[in-house]
């Protein structure tokens, strides 16, 4: 290569050099703040189904207040938790974001600095903004005293809906089987009953996101709230019993007898909770298993199917049958923004009852002002009705470890295929949690 | 004078270091310092309170799991290597012989894997579904009822109709290369043999398969490499069920990721992975020297 060649050739090389790394310090630093005459917030979410309601709520508040609120939707939910956890770690949070997942996952964020403490706000005028909210679903956010992920106790996030999970009967296919669709059953011994006639007419009994593992903890959750009551399942979760105890059997054995009666519609165990939604909102089902989000779905599915909610037909009469719920969905505020008390405010604004009627309407759910139940549909009301029976793992201040957990639904799914027994299950689970608990120690 | 092209040398090859430096040599520290430590991906990362030494590695070495995923995405990877490859490379044979509409099952024959592996997983659960699958109703209609089963729930099918999808969805890349390298093969290699009276199997036994070799070596590796990697299907189609079987490397280092936050964990399942397919590789590059000299 000549000189003069060459010098230009090092002159081009150390320009694309600099260049590039001007692009990666640039990109590395903390984001240009452009100036605004406008005040904003930014606001990070993941309801895809909710993203028209909320731009409207945004433009009405710019209305009302001339403040801007940016919602960003980044979908799906997994995508989306790893979105915040990467802003975490690089201090790039909005100034509303939501936390996915366990309440151990809400603890770190809360406990590494990221998530403002809302009690104070909540407690203020008599407690005026927290007195509107349905306590169950401000628990979820909620750490109380002496709790054992070690949190300041406090409220840290805020509501924008309610959910429950429960049972949905198809009621034409009752009325199909003779059994009254006013009256659907309350035993297990009634579902096995009704099952029995649908089982004859070719009808699938129960569908549900099995697949998707979490939604079968949901159900043996209930079962075993049931059949021993919360602080035997507590008292598991803290190792103080056994998952090998009777009990647990008992709850284990439910899924066996599922199983064996022909309860369960074919695939259930990988099954995704939009085909269950299909194979339901089709009348190809006669219960099904799912949230009260389940509501908008069908009805965007099939608008004339003819159903109704109910708890989980209950195996004993000794405990209360209890069923996941509580909030829905919940925002929470950067500890780091600097628009704090914007943050807050527009979430005072949106837990409002007209903004809540609205959002309620609009997504057909459940909304977590409780003077905002107006005009809802039957089965909507329904959901609203087991509130008082709603309990979420996320307010029971102990958490099982993940490895458990995993154990627990993968090994019901073994059930399910007819690869082990509710005995070997509970060995397992157990086996499990001692190692766990000896990590731990 | 030496000294100033030193330099400058070092500065032609400066942008490249600092890329690699930066994609591959910074990520790969921090997965492997990751892999000695205890981290939910939450909290800020503190390597002397978080460090944990070889815990996880050897908390690895016990799982049973995640050796049992191995075995499965090295099952699905063996039905690649055999089915697959075979399938590859009897239409590329087809398709190199001078046929009507040649390019045309070119095209047909390399459409699968230009299609997305999630559409593609989809609309085979479909077909597979045990309710209103076509498969099952094929099956009824041809008088094959005693056939028709969940074959993505049940255990015994779930992992091989997996596979299968696999080989439809990959046959394609082997097929091309396959096909490339027939075509490098001189015509004339073989005209000597026809005049010797050869028949097609003595010719692609005595000329094609050796001159082939190097060709199966790049195939064989691409598709252990390529196959025990799989994922994307296994999530569309049965999310790693029924239970864990259908559960592969990728699928467990995820769930240790996203579904139990346990990042270092995850990390040391990784370079575990890593590892494996390192030793997978020399040993099929030791064996194909092997089969060189052969």
């Amino acid at each position: 290569m000549r000189g003069k060649d060459r010098k230009v050739c090092l002159f081009f090389m150390l320009s694309l050099f600099t260049v590039f790394l001007s692009i990666f310090l640039a990109s590395c630093g903390p984001q240009a703040q452009k100036k605004e005459q406008v005040k904003s917030i930014k606001i990070w979410h993941w309801m895809s189904d909710r993203e028209e309601a909320f731009l409207e709520l945004a433009g009405r508040y710019e209305k009302e207040t001339g403040v801007r609120v940016n919602f960003e939707l980044y979908a799906p939910s997994d995508a989306y938790t790893q979105k915040v956890r990467a802003a975490a770690q690089t201090n790039t949070l909005p100034d509303i974001f939501g936390i996915l997942g366990e309440k151990r996952y809400f603890a770190s964020f809360v406990k590494s600095g990221y998530v403002y403490d809302l009690t104070e706000e909540m407690d203020r005028d008599l407690g005026a903004w927290k007195n509107k909210l349905f306590a169950k679903a401000l628990a979820v956010n909620e750490f109380e005293q002496e709790n054992s992920f070690g949190v300041k106790p406090g409220i840290y996030g805020v509501p924008i809906d309610v959910t429950n999970i429960q049972m949905l009967y198809n009621k034409d296919l009752l009325r199909s089987v003779g059994a009254d669709p006013s009256n659907p059953p309350k035993t297990w011994k009634d579902l096995i009953e009704v099952n029995k006639k649908l089982k004859a007419n070719g009808v699938h009994g129960l569908v549900s996101g099995w697949g998707e593992i979490w939604m079968i903890d949901c159900l043996a959750s209930n079962y075993a709230f049931n059949i021993m009551g919360k602080d035997k399942v507590l008292a598991t979760i803290r190792g103080e019993v056994s998952y090998t105890d009777p009990d647990w059997i008992k709850v284990f054995d439910l899924f066996r007898e599922m199983r064996d009666e022909g309860l369960l519609a074919s695939g259930i165990v990988t099954m995704v909770n939009k085909t269950a939604e299909q194979l339901f909102a089709n009348n190809r089902a006669a219960f099904a298993f799912n949230g009260s989000w389940c509501v908008n779905v069908y009805k965007g599915m099939n608008p004339n199917l003819n159903y109704g909610a109910m708890l989980p037909p209950q195996v004993s009469d000794k405990y209360p049958m209890t069923i996941w719920g509580g909030a829905g969905s919940s925002f929470m505020v950067n500890t780091k923004s600097k628009e704090v008390q914007l943050a807050v405010d527009f979430l005072k604004w949106i837990t409002d009852a007209p903004q809540q009627i609205f959002l309620s309407k609009e997504t057909q759910g459940l909304p977590s002002n409780k003077y905002s139940l107006k005009d809802m549909p039957m089965v909507l009301s329904q959901f609203a009705s087991a509130m008082d029976n709603a309990t979420h793992p996320n307010v029971w201040g102990v958490s099982e470890f993940p490895a458990v957990i995993e154990a627990f639904n993968k090994g019901i799914q073994y059930i399910i295929i007819g690869e082990k027994t509710p005995e070997q299950l509970a060995a397992d689970i157990q086996a499990v949690k001692e190692r766990e608990m000896a990590k731990k120690q | 004078m030496r000294t100033k092209t030193t330099l400058q040398n070092y500065l032609f090859v400066l942008p490249a270091v600092l890329i690699f430096s930066i994609f591959y040599i910074y990520p790969f520290y921090k997965v492997f310092t990751l892999s000695l430590c205890q981290w939910d991906g939450i909290a800020r990362f503190d390597f002397a309170k978080n460090f944990i030494g070889l815990s996880n590695f050897i908390e690895l070495f016990q799982d049973k799991i995640w050796w049992g995923a191995i075995l499965q995405a090295g099952y699905i990877t063996l039905i690649a290597l055999t089915f697959q490859n075979a399938l590859a490379l009897g239409l590329a044979l087809a398709c190199d012989r001078d046929i009507k509409g040649g390019n045309i099952y070119r095209v047909i024959f390399y459409l699968p894997p230009v299609l997305s592996e999630v559409v593609v997983g989809l609309v085979w659960k479909w077909i597979y579904d045990g309710n209103y699958g076509l498969l099952n109703y094929w099956l009824q209609n041809i008088g094959l009822s005693n056939l028709v089963t969940d074959w993505l729930s049940n255990p015994k099918t779930a992992l091989i109709c997996v596979a299968i999808i696999h080989c439809w969805k990959g046959f394609g890349w082997g097929f091309i290369i396959f096909l490339a390298g027939l075509q490098t093969i001189p015509r004339q290699l073989y005209e000597p043999a026809k005049v010797d009276g050869a028949s097609s199997w003595q010719m692609f036994k005595s000329v094609t398969l050796p001159l082939m070799v190097p060709v199966f070596i790049l195939v064989s590796i691409l598709t252990v490499l390529g196959t025990m990697q799989v994922f994307v299907l296994i999530l569309s189609m049965t999310g790693g069920g029924p239970g864990y079987h259908t559960e592969v490397p990728v699928t467990r280092i995820l769930a240790s990721m996203v579904g139990s936050s346990r990042f270092g964990y995850a990390c040391s399942q990784g370079i575990m992975f890593g590892a494996v397919l390192l030793a997978v590789s020399f040993v099929q590059i030791k064996l194909s020297k092997y089969m060189k000299q052969a």
